[in-house]
């Protein structure tokens, strides 16, 4: 249980700091932060990564992981690229 | 192999770098530095992960391929106009993958069922994963369907539509009836029934024609409570994985029953708030597997989709109840088109509007969604520029419903060379457009109807808009008086200081190109 309140509170405070940050983000980078944090979401790969890759695991525990491997990756690079994309589109003349 | 405590920090380190990145955000200019740096933290916690123990490599190899290959051939491809549709898919491959990664996590414990059984923690998280990866998965397919409008509509579809569509039901539905009939025969419990008949549940709404039906409601508060009820369930009797899977499939068929009678105009908040639940999926697996940086990277996501679906809701003047639940504003006596626009429509031409243009030392410009179907948008920045060049000043009006995502109409004026510094929002603009000569108003209708501060009867009421009709001329250029997404006329097209310019979005901008050169 002492686990399980530390991991409560890095939770809340993640919730905290992640308000304060986003809210300072301006609407025109709106679509660009939706990509992003979803390649940033794609975080549950490294879950996947450790259950697809487990020795003397069970094969259907292996299989659904393997599958969460495959759609967290496209999370990861898909999102990054594009946000990468659509940034470098927002110019400003001097 | 590294130590656990290296590991740790590996991640703690990660986690800071997604915090800096987001923090580029806040700027244009340090947006690209700041979306590589999370990149970055992202490769920190990959490594991290791979270095921390010994693998069975061959699962990991060929799973990473995979999904960098469409990745990366996905980001390259899509279309500006099309990235709702990629982020709605992806938010549902995060909620896919937080599923997934909770079954298995649940499957492999229970193989070492007797040596260390999941803890409370990890049972309750297994559950929530599940509830909230399977709605964001099936819920996130909806929205990607009805954006690339094939899903609810009666019209003829294209080949890959139809292949997506009736795929994608195909492949659910007798993945459950496979999944049930194989886990019967050596469990023999009937709960597999529960979960056959969930994926031919899904698979048979996702083929409805119509985005509604009678009791929809009703149904979706029953599922609601089945899918709880379930999810307590699963936490008493975690040994009964088969429990978990069924409890997977209701919360797919609520995930489809919430999204399925949205309609396009409430897709902004749609897609915000599925973004949310996919950061909610990776914090909640987290919990399963005990690790901080999913924990804190699922709750950045989470407050990120939380404050984009606040800030649309407002923007619309709904709350997500109302979404959800797919109620109206009050609609009753809305004026007939007829009895608005009689006699007072003053249609106009390329010349007119050049002349005006002549006499005019300050424009706004207020793009719509239909700017974009007409690919109309390198046009008008063209024309921006002439303008320019004859010492009028030039904005952009935005606002935050004007695409089908938030700030979707930014990107793509961002992709026409569009300068971002001329891009205002609608609380900035409004206060500058009575001082404003000509409002140029090209494909929006709801977010410009000064219906919205008139009448409390009218299904937009409240709804905050830009004033276009406080400038001196307002130029509104349209196919036809055709109504948006609300359905009502807009008693704009008929005010004294409006002119209509009928045509093609972009071929509009071409004629008035063409007439400012000459004038």
């Amino acid at each position: 249980m002492d686990n399980f309140v530390m991991i409560l509170t890095v939770f809340i405070l993640a919730i905290f700091v992640g308000f304060e940050i986003i809210t300072k983000v301006p609407p025109t980078l709106h679509t660009p932060l939706m990509s992003g944090s979803n390649a940033i979401s794609g975080i549950t790969v490294i879950g996947a990564l450790v259950l697809a890759g487990q020795i003397n695991s069970s094969p259907l525990a292996q299989i659904l992981a393997f599958v969460a491997v495959i759609f967290a990756t496209i999370n990861v690079v898909g999102g990054f690229l594009v946000t990468d994309r659509m940034l470098k589109m927002f110019k400003k003349k001097d | 192999m590294l130590s656990q405590n290296i590991v740790n920090i590996a991640y703690l380190v990660s986690a800071m770098l997604f915090i800096f990145g987001l923090k580029g955000l806040a700027h244009p200019r340090t947006a690209v530095k700041g979306n590589r740096i999370a990149a970055l933290g992202m490769l920190v916690a990959i490594i991290a992960t791979l270095l921390s123990s010994k693998f069975e490599w061959q699962y990991i190899i060929l799973g990473v391929a995979i999904g960098s290959v469409f990745g990366a051939i996905a980001a390259m491809k899509v279309k500006m106009t099309a990235m709702p549709e990629m982020v709605g898919l992806f938010n549902g491959f995060g909620g896919a993958a937080s599923v997934l990664v909770a079954g298995s996590a649940l499957v492999a414990a229970m193989q070492y069922a007797s040596a260390n059984a999941p803890g409370i923690q990890m049972k309750i998280a297994i559950v929530a994963s599940g509830i909230i990866g399977s709605v964001t998965f099936f819920g996130s397919y909806v929205a990607f369907g009805k954006l690339a409008e094939f899903l609810a509509v009666k019209w003829k579809l294209y080949p890959w539509q139809k292949i997506v569509k009736y795929g994608f039901s195909l492949i659910i539905a007798a993945g459950a009836i496979w999944f049930g009939v194989i886990s019967y025969r050596e469990a023999g419990t009937p709960l597999t029934i529960g979960l056959m008949l969930s994926g031919i549940a899904i698979g048979g709404l996702l083929l409805l024609k119509k985005d509604r039906f009678p009791g929809m409601n009703t149904l979706k508060v029953v599922l609601g409570i089945l899918t709880l009820v379930l999810g307590v369930l699963v936490v008493l009797n975690p040994w009964n994985t088969m429990l978990f899977w069924v409890l997977v499939g209701t919360s797919g068929v609520l995930g489809v029953l919430l999204t399925f009678s949205i309609g396009g105009a409430d897709m902004p908040v749609v897609i915000a708030l599925l973004n949310s639940y996919s950061g909610l999926a990776a914090t909640a697996t987290g919990f399963v597997i005990n690790n901080n940086v999913l924990i804190i990277s699922g709750s950045l996501v989470g407050a990120s989709g939380i404050i984009l679906t606040n800030i649309m809701c407002k923007a619309m003047n709904r709350s997500i109840a109302n979404v959800l639940f797919g109620v109206l504003g009050p609609t009753s006596e809305t004026p007939s088109a007829d009895d608005v626009y009689a006699g007072k429509i003053k249609a106009t031409s390329a010349e007119e509007i050049a002349m005006l243009f002549d006499g005019a030392r300050r424009v706004v410009i207020v793009p719509g969604y239909g700017m974009a179907v007409a690919q109309a948008q390198h046009a008008v920045n063209e024309l921006a520029n002439l303008l320019e060049q004859k010492n009028i000043d030039v904005s952009y009006a935005i606002h935050p419903v004007a695409g089908r995502m938030p700030g979707h109409m930014n990107v793509l004026l961002a992709e026409a060379n569009v300068e971002y510094n001329k891009l205002h929002e609608m609380d900035e603009i409004n206060p500058m457009l009575p001082q404003t000569d000509v409002a140029l108003v090209i494909g929006a209708n709801d977010v410009v109807n000064p219906v919205a501060r008139t009448d409390p009867h009218s299904p937009i009421a409240g709804m905050p808009i830009i004033d276009v009709d406080k400038a001196r001329t307002v130029v509104v250029i349209k196919r036809s008086l055709r109504p948006g997404f609300a359905g009502i006329p807009n008693p704009l097209f008929a005010l004294d200081n409006t002119l209509m310019f009928f045509n093609d979005g972009k071929k509009a901008i071409l004629d008035i190109i063409s007439a400012v050169k000459e004038s």
